[in-house]
């Protein structure tokens, strides 16, 4: 599969869905996948709306009527704690995301549009770091952190958080499918120096797939749990999933805490479920849109 | 072409037909020597930086041990003294380690099969033609990726609590069944595999349908002409085309699930011992290195973890690098 085929695929060849006869089994099959994604997502926002002893006592399915003083008491829990993790979670998986897209794009464009010696080497070992669990990094990691002073600050979540095997692989991917030889060949002969030609040319080429990027590890930042978990220590930088899993494990010995947990978990995916509706052609990036033939 | 030329040059002398030199007179630029060297430059310091270093200080780490000097009190009675290979035979001889390898192996057995079988399936209905909802349904079955590890594990966790658990209530109002324990001994492993299906089912799904729409449609118009149907075509056309994809998404998912570790803590802190702080390999290492606060044991076990799943990786790695790759300069 060479890059030029992919490039002249799919050119908005959208299947035709309807017109004809729908087929029963297929539809049914993803109907029942839709249920069984959305179940738990219906059940929280159902269960925001409860009270503790409505909780236990109402039928799952049924909601209550104390979802905004349930709202209130998320506000006031530690004079409104809950809306600085959800700033800081914005703010690592934000920054966190734009240079880690940024980094990707070079290195996916160098791996896949030169020849160097060590290409091989370095691309190999950087997809092999993806192979070295979370934990085995993150304690020496925190470690390191510590002694040059960084721990407990936000540089100690957002510098690791950079780097993404999975994105400088994409970004290969989507260099070699979307920017064709050819294009760098022409700008070549027309005489633009390289870093031009990669800025005005390859870069708009790429952009959707770096669009796709950014969003796969703002997905990842704001998920992520384990390090900012070892990193930091005073609850002001927490992200949220810190924060709500200290929420949670106060919860265990103060049940009253368990629908702020379910409220506070509620309110921490709407900003990803809307970024989702917001972006969601770059979900399904055609890899060859908008270049030339 | 031993440096750095571009890439055109050696695909276009395999066309043979219309061999044109470049021009070098008017304006043609070379990419200089160390143009590609820059371009990866962030990136490779980065990873020595975050991945690298980090990873020989844990080498490092894993032959230390502290030694309790005099009767260990007081600053400076405790001393970081080297240990050769203690830790590793420690780790070696230690079978809630392995069991907890163990544990991980069925988790994965259970949960990878699943849930690449599901993303496969649902991508090809969604590349399908004739089927309603596939716009809702991409969103839908994509949006718990939306939904961060740990919180999906805390809302899961919480539906399988027996206080208000929903599965059991609907069970009981639909069948009269009674409540199923979800922290039971063998239960647990289908309870936390299917958090992982419900959470990783989407994005792996997301990945196969990028895979499929960049197929040349003509291929099915052809088989279509033929009298081939949606079912032919998805099982006999798309699939081996999408095998490369499949493979990868397989690599990825075996590797984190060796490294899972965000589901069983969360259901840790709900299930009530149901899950042990022992439960995964890297819930394992957490205990021992900020619980029992032995970093040096927590450092060989991340080691031996590290170099099963090389192993394991490795080779299949190398495999389909060259296939995904191979049409590239090199």
């Amino acid at each position: 599969m060479s890059a030029g085929f992919l490039t002249t695929a799919a050119q908005g060849m959208a299947p035709a869905k309807r017109g004809r006869r729908t087929s029963v089994v297929p539809t049914g099959v993803l109907v029942l996948g839709i249920v069984y994604a959305l179940l738990p997502i219906i059940w929280v926002l159902i269960a925001s709306t409860k009270t503790n002893t409505q909780l236990d006592s109402y039928a799952a399915f049924r909601p209550g009527g104390s979802f905004w003083s349930n709202l209130q008491a998320l506000n006031s829990y530690q004079g409104g704690v809950f809306w600085t993790w959800m700033l800081n979670t914005a703010l690592y998986a934000g920054g966190g995301a734009i240079l880690s897209a940024v980094v990707s794009a070079f290195a996916g464009y160098g791996f896949s549009k030169y020849r160097f010696r060590a290409k091989n080497f370095l691309f190999t070992m950087i997809l092999v770091g993806m192979l070295v669990p979370a934990v085995v990094l993150a304690i020496p990691q925190y470690l390191l952190v510590a002694k040059i002073g960084l721990a407990d600050t936000y540089w100690a979540v957002l510098i690791p958080s950079i780097i993404s095997p999975y994105g400088i692989y994409l970004a290969r991917l989507y260099a070699g499918a979307s920017v064709p030889d050819e294009i760098l060949e022409a700008a070549r002969m027309d005489g633009s120096g390289e870093w031009r030609t990669f800025f005005r040319i390859a870069i708009p080429m790429m952009s959707p797939g770096l669009v796709t990027i950014f969003l796969f590890q703002f997905v990842a930042i704001w998920n992520n749990f384990l390090l900012p978990w070892l990193m930091l220590s005073s609850e002001n930088k927490y992200p949220l999933t810190v924060g709500l899993f200290t929420l949670l494990d106060a919860g265990t010995s103060q049940p009253a805490l368990y629908t702020l947990v379910l409220l506070g978990a509620l309110l921490s995916i709407l900003p990803l479920i809307l970024l989702f509706f917001l972006l969601q052609r770059f979900w399904r990036v055609d890899l060859g849109a908008g270049s030339v033939k | 072409m031993t440096t750095a030329t571009s890439v055109h040059e050696p695909a276009a002398s395999l066309t043979g037909a219309r061999r044109v030199r470049p021009r070098r007179g008017r304006g043609f630029r070379p990419a200089p020597r160390h143009t590609p060297y820059t371009f990866v430059a962030p990136a490779v310091l980065l990873f020595v930086a975050v991945f690298l270093v980090p990873l020989g200080y844990t080498i490092y780490l894993s032959t230390q041990k502290t030694q309790v000097i005099g009767r260990g009190l007081g600053p400076g009675a405790r001393q970081q003294v080297a240990a050769g290979f203690a830790n590793y035979s420690t780790v070696f001889g230690d079978g809630e380690f392995w069991q907890s390898v163990l544990r991980a192996v069925i988790y994965g057995c259970i949960l990878i099969p699943i849930m690449l079988g599901l993303a496969t399936l649902f991508a090809l209905i969604l590349d399908a033609q004739r089927v309603r909802f596939q716009r809702f349904g991409r969103l839908a079955i994509f949006l718990p990726y939306a939904v961060p590890t740990l919180i999906g594990s805390m809302i899961w966790g919480m539906m399988y609590l027996p206080a208000f658990s929903p599965i059991n209530s609907t069970l009981q109002a639909l069948f009269g069944v009674q409540g199923i324990n979800f922290f039971g001994q063998r239960i647990v492993f289908l309870s936390v595999a299917n958090i992982g299906v419900w959470g990783g089912t989407g994005f792996n799904m997301m990945v196969l349908y990028t895979s499929l729409r960049s197929l040349p449609q003509e291929a099915y118009e052809a088989a279509r002409l033929d009298g081939a149907n949606e079912r032919q075509i998805a099982l006999k056309i798309k699939l081996p085309m999408i095998r490369p994809a499949v493979i990868m998404t397989a690599i990825f998912s075996t590797i984190a699930t060796l490294q899972v570790f965000n589901e069983p803590y969360a259901m840790h802190q709900i299930s009530y011992g149901g899950v042990s702080t022992t439960w995964t390999p890297l819930m394992t290492v957490y205990r021992d290195t900020y619980t029992a606060n032995n970093i040096y044991l927590g450092a060989a076990e991340s080691i031996v973890i590290a170099v099963m799943m090389f192993v394991l990786s490795a080779a299949v790695l190398r495999i389909t690098n060259r296939q995904i790759f191979g049409g590239e300069a090199r």
